[in-house]
């Protein structure tokens, strides 16, 4: 399996955060954050988006076509922006793909 | 920069016992353990738990002790998740049933971590003081990934178990766990007890972390593997608590408010009680959380050293321990003018015989006997 989960990143998967991974808007400190195990991670503006919908409804086009046309981005530059998120995190098993 | 206003703490270690049917003799609770007469009732830990949330906790860490030996366990569980926390139960698996892991998981449990002292039974149960513990881990870890909850396994290295550390991760995977900490043992409380018996060798340390590390990169993917190196094999200190008092805060189970787990170990240090003063409040203005908040306490070497904001120092509770002070640099760095009592230690470590050690078990003192038989696991 090793190594693999990058390879398995095609436009069908449907990324979604797994149990015991949350994406938190703290109120205390008016941010959004990533909560996992033993872990706390800040996160940008783009990768909420992005997090927000990885609920495991929609693949991955469908996810890249969505910011694409809500925020009139450049689809190729979204799909890479969400393919680089989504490889890392899934590499720390943050991310189920 | 002198004691700064105290950023908000993330974190909250809330030992809910210290009952436990295990003994590990690297056990990180004190050696004066809290009866249970002493334990802080639910309400007031719902308390504690609430204003932990408001303070800025985001993750809770639900702890012991086993905290399984806590009949309200799931009802706390519930008010965590009812106030956003991020709960953790960290845990020997003995006396977690399905039933009992069913609930937590419908309470809204967010993980489970799950000890586990060897990859052979029969050595694991020795270094847990209890028969039969390895193989109810096993069981209690398909609870947990049954349940849906996501498993880290934590395996503590020393002398006994240090050539099975990689197979230690490998049973974790096996597990279904996504999450693995290999941590070599600290040297407080039990564990300076037992140093003498838990030292690995420098040999078999290397290697074994040598085995950990060549796992990580090969399991990326699979498993996430976490690795606490032996700091006494190290040239700098580690970074211990991220800076005291800075990052997550420790509730005993009578109440007590710790900067680390190991603080009472400082003599000087005046702690604050949950039953006294608002967690805030004790955040802010403990004495014992600002004894060592920025860098006014230092002496030389750190003081006028580059890697000040880089490793704080190294360990307080180490500094008092090894040199009898604890504003001196933690003597595991080797610019500390103590660090030859480091040296002295490593004199200690020894190769494994495979002979079950002779350890002080981490038991409560006769007095508090009859609560540790009291113990209640047979759970609903």
């Amino acid at each position: 399996m090793t190594g693999e989960s990058a390879l398995a990143l095609s436009g069908a998967s449907r990324p979604r955060l797994p149990r015991g991974v949350r994406l938190k808007h703290d109120d205390v400190r008016n941010e959004w954050l990533l909560l996992a195990p033993e872990r706390v991670l800040k996160t940008n503006a783009i990768a909420v988006e992005i997090l927000k919908r990885c609920s495991g409804e929609q693949s991955l086009d469908a996810i890249v076509d969505d910011l694409a046309s809500t925020f009139s981005a450049e689809r190729s530059r979204v799909e890479t922006d969400v393919r680089a998120l989504l490889t890392e995190l899934a590499t720390k098993r943050l991310v189920d793909l | 920069m002198n004691a700064p206003f105290p950023s908000r703490p993330v974190g909250l270690l809330a030992e809910l016992t210290h009952r436990c049917p295990l003994a590990c003799p690297y056990c990180s609770n004190p050696l004066e353990l809290d009866a249970r007469e002493r334990e802080l009732d639910t309400t007031t830990w719902k308390r504690v738990f609430s204003e932990a949330a408001s303070v800025g906790i985001l993750q809770l860490h639900l702890s012991g002790g086993e905290p399984a030996s806590r009949r309200d366990l799931v009802e706390l569980v519930a008010h965590a998740a009812s106030l956003g926390l991020y709960s953790n139960l960290i845990t020997s698996g003995i006396g977690l049933t399905q039933v009992l892991v069913t609930k937590l998981a419908e309470a809204g449990l967010d993980h489970v971590q799950l000890s586990i002292q060897d990859s052979e039974p029969q050595s694991a149960d020795h270094i847990a003081g209890y028969k039969g513990a390895f193989a109810r881990k096993l069981e209690v870890a398909s609870f947990v990934t049954e349940a849906g909850l996501p498993l880290t396994v934590n395996a503590v290295i020393h002398r006994a178990n240090v050539r099975r550390a990689g197979a230690m991760v490998e049973l974790a995977v096996r597990l279904g766990a996504r999450r693995v900490e290999i941590a070599h043992t600290q040297y407080y409380g039990w564990g300076a007890k037992n140093r003498g018996l838990l030292m690995p060798s420098r040999e078999e340390a290397e290697a074994a972390i040598e085995v950990v590390e060549r796992l990580k990169t090969q399991l990326s993917g699979t498993i996430v593997v976490d690795h606490v190196a032996p700091d006494y094999h190290a040239r700098y200190p580690k970074p211990c608590m991220s800076g005291w008092a800075k990052r997550t805060l420790n509730v005993t189970p009578a109440g007590k408010v710790l900067p680390c787990h190991a603080a009472e170990l400082i003599p000087e240090l005046e702690f604050w009680n949950v039953a006294d003063h608002s967690l805030e409040e004790i955040w802010n203005d403990s004495p014992a959380f600002n004894a060592f908040r920025g860098d006014d306490w230092m002496r030389e070497p750190c003081r006028s050293c580059s890697r000040k904001s880089i490793d704080f120092g190294g360990c307080r509770c180490q500094a008092f321990m090894l040199s009898g002070d604890a504003r001196n640099a933690d003597p595991v760095c080797h610019l500390s003018p103590h660090h030859q009592l480091v040296e002295t230690i490593l004199a200690e470590a020894r190769v494994d015989t495979q002979e079950p050690q002779p350890y002080a078990y981490r038991r409560m003192r006769p007095s508090q006997a009859v609560t540790r038989e009291r113990l209640d696991i047979s759970a609903e």
